[in-house]
């Protein structure tokens, strides 16, 4: 692929795989649909012509065996990368990804370690109602043995596969289902950013925005809501969840003294909660107004689009929230 | 049968009941802690499968393990000192009595969620089978796990994908507290594993002898490239549960009927009747047990704690290899 050439989201997770899979002959995708279908949001799409049912294995309906299978092989010498279809979904495996892929390192006195990537898609949007539409990347965060990516751009929705593929622990990336046609420039050359790398998409000197994934770009909206009204807004793409970069976090704290976060979670034990903790014990003294944060509603997600749209996070919002922030003297 | 099985049948069997009834004698003086499972009376399971695998193949087991693992062959030194909670320990004292593991024996842990360790089983053997390596995994479970989801979704998995996956089922007929007619709407469970088109056997849990040369087969059959292998083994728990366990559920008749037929018993009638007891030198066996196991515990005594300072260890691979 050539340097620049406009990219949809779903095409970089796809040349993802396939670049990994042609460099390393232990890396296979497993899932629901990801051989015979194409892959259930069309990322896998034509990787079966490309390298047979060995390597790309459609899967009957069963999280929890398959990806604990993911586990195993991960365990017997294989690189996989096992898909679920959406983090609801992925409950299903909860015992799985908690009870073996986070622990097993650590249970067994460091002898064996689980190089897993667990792909997922996340978010609401699409009037997809209460079991197909949530964000529950941040209670993935909460778990010690995991890392926890979330892509916002083309470029990491690319380079990630690798950075999680290189990790020797189990990796999970969460996918906004909203971004896969979502289009940007793809670098196949480039260096992946270290997993640990938070970046500061739009500088600016009055407060800080922190975002991932979708929200990023709705996080980009509102800064651009707020210049109009001389609000300069700097917004940092956090890139994962755990681990959260402080470092980015508490240095861009330190320029604004102003900070908000963007979260798609519940805003109840989210992370959210955590950043602002962490920045309560790192950096309270640079604060000069309280924290804020836009959530989503405490609501399972509805149907109705109206309602679905007032349970997320939207530009308007996050715009409202800042606005508050600067007045708050 | 020769001599030197026997032999080793015989003294791997008491090694595991002789361990674990010291692990009792531990547990009630306060030098072990956490749970305690007990796998007294079904010592003949352990001893027949881990017989008839090699050094490649791979085990994935239970918390009810001691045994799995002295059969396998980790020492008796590295499973005490494991649940004395020392370095020395074979999980380095992270695990304990329920977490047991061993790369250099390819024992792959004691899990302790019921029915947890099968998908693993299927993973470990998918990719034996993608990477063309002539390997077995035995995934051993309780009666308990058939109830979970997980067990059917494995065995599916395994038969459609024929994988090299040994399953052993260790029915002792309770879950804990729960007898099988309480929790299975079908009670031979071999008929289970047959419904996903697995050739499933039911074997005498009790008797060395059949379950060495059942697993024997199984592991021909698996290596031939003939797909996964079930076997129900009828066993039969002399213990509680665990340490925890008043027995309410069971009566002492039931548990006395079944230790008149326990595999120690059953095995020596057996050597008795060929005449090769008295061959087998059963003193100086019960004699070398004894000292193994005074040196475990003396070498578990003496063991190191980790400082606290390495507690957060093995959370995740050293930064080198990251």
């Amino acid at each position: 692929m050539k340097e620049d050439k406009q990219t949809t989201y779903r095409e970089a997770v796809r040349e993802g795989i396939r670049n990994a899979m042609q460099k390393d002959d232990r890396v296979f995708l497993m899932g629901e649909y990801v051989g015979r279908y194409g892959g259930c949001f069309a990322v896998s799409k034509g990787l079966l012509e490309a390298f047979g049912n060995a390597r790309i294995i459609d899967t009957p309906l069963c999280e929890s065996a398959y990806t604990g299978a993911g586990i195993g092989a991960a365990l017997n010498g294989m690189r996989p990368i096992v898909e679920i279809m959406t983090v609801n979904f992925s409950l299903l495996a909860l015992d799985q990804i908690m009870n073996n892929a986070a622990t097993l390192l650590h249970m067994s006195g460091g002898q064996f370690n689980v190089p897993l990537v667990i792909r997922m898609s996340t978010g609401g949007g699409k009037q997809l109602a209460a079991q197909h539409s949530h964000s529950l990347e941040g209670w993935y965060a909460h778990i010690p043995g995991l890392k926890v990516l979330t892509p916002a751009t083309v470029q990491d929705a690319y380079s990630m596969i690798e950075s999680a593929l290189n990790d020797p622990d189990p990796v999970l990336i969460f996918e906004n289902s909203l971004l896969y046609n979502s289009q940007g420039t793809l670098d196949t050359n480039a260096k992946p950013l270290p997993i640990k790398k938070a970046v500061v998409k739009r500088p600016g000197n009055d407060l800080t925005i922190l975002a991932y994934g979708i929200n990023l770009f709705k996080a980009l909206d509102a800064a651009e809501i707020l210049e109009k009204e001389a609000i300069d807004a700097e917004v940092i793409d956090l890139r994962a969840l755990r681990p959260l970069d402080d470092e980015t976090i508490m240095n861009s704290v330190k320029k604004t003294h102003r900070v908000m976060i963007v979260d798609e979670g519940w805003r109840s034990g989210s992370i959210s909660a955590e950043i602002m903790a962490r920045i309560n014990e790192q950096a309270f003294f640079e604060l000069d107004a309280a924290m804020g944060r836009v959530c989503s509603a405490e609501v399972p997600l509805p149907y109705a689009k109206h309602l679905e749209d007032a349970a997320l996070p939207q530009p308007v919002k996050i715009a409202a929230m800042a606005r508050q922030i600067m007045e708050d003297a | 049968m020769d001599i030197e099985s026997a032999r080793k049948f015989y003294s791997q069997m008491l090694l595991i009941r002789r361990f674990e009834e010291k692990c009792i004698e531990l547990y009630s003086s306060r030098k072990i802690r956490g749970f305690l499972h007990l796998y007294i009376g079904e010592e003949a399971i352990a001893v027949g499968v881990m017989h008839a695998l090699s050094a490649e193949d791979a085990v994935i087991s239970t918390y009810r393990e001691h045994g799995h693992a002295l059969a396998r062959g980790i020492s008796a030194k590295s499973i005490m000192a494991e649940m004395y909670g020392k370095v020395e320990g074979c999980a380095g004292g992270r695990g304990g009595s329920m977490h047991l593991f061993d790369a250099k024996r390819r024992f792959y842990g004691g899990n302790a969620i019921v029915g947890g360790g099968l998908p693993l089983a299927v993973g470990m053997a998918l990719a034996d089978k993608m990477m063309k390596r002539d390997r077995v995994t035995v995934c051993l479970f309780g009666d308990g796990a058939v109830a979970e989801g997980e067990f059917h979704e494995s065995l599916n998995l395994a038969s459609l994908w024929q994988l090299p996956v040994l399953f052993i089922c260790e029915n002792n007929y309770y879950a804990m507290g729960t007898a099988l007619e309480f929790s299975e709407s079908e009670v031979n469970l071999s008929k289970k594993a047959a419904g996903y088109r697995i050739n499933s056997f039911q074997v005498d849990g009790m008797d060395v002898t059949q379950v060495a040369e059942s697993a024997k087969n199984a592991v021909e059959d698996i290596r031939s490239g003939k797909g996964p292998v079930f076997l129900e083994c009828l066993t039969y728990r002399f213990r509680p549960h665990s340490m925890f366990d008043a027995e309410l559920y069971r009566k002492k008749t039931e548990v006395n009927a079944w230790k008149d037929k326990g595999p120690l018993v059953t095995f020596k009638k057996t050597l008795e009747d060929k005449g090769l007891w008295s061959k087998i030198k059963a003193q100086e066996i019960e004699d070398e047990i004894t000292k193994t196991i005074d040196d475990a515990v003396t070498f578990a005594e003496n063991g190191t704690l980790e400082p606290i300072s390495d507690l957060e260890k093995f959370v995740y691979s050293p930064e080198e290899a990251q």
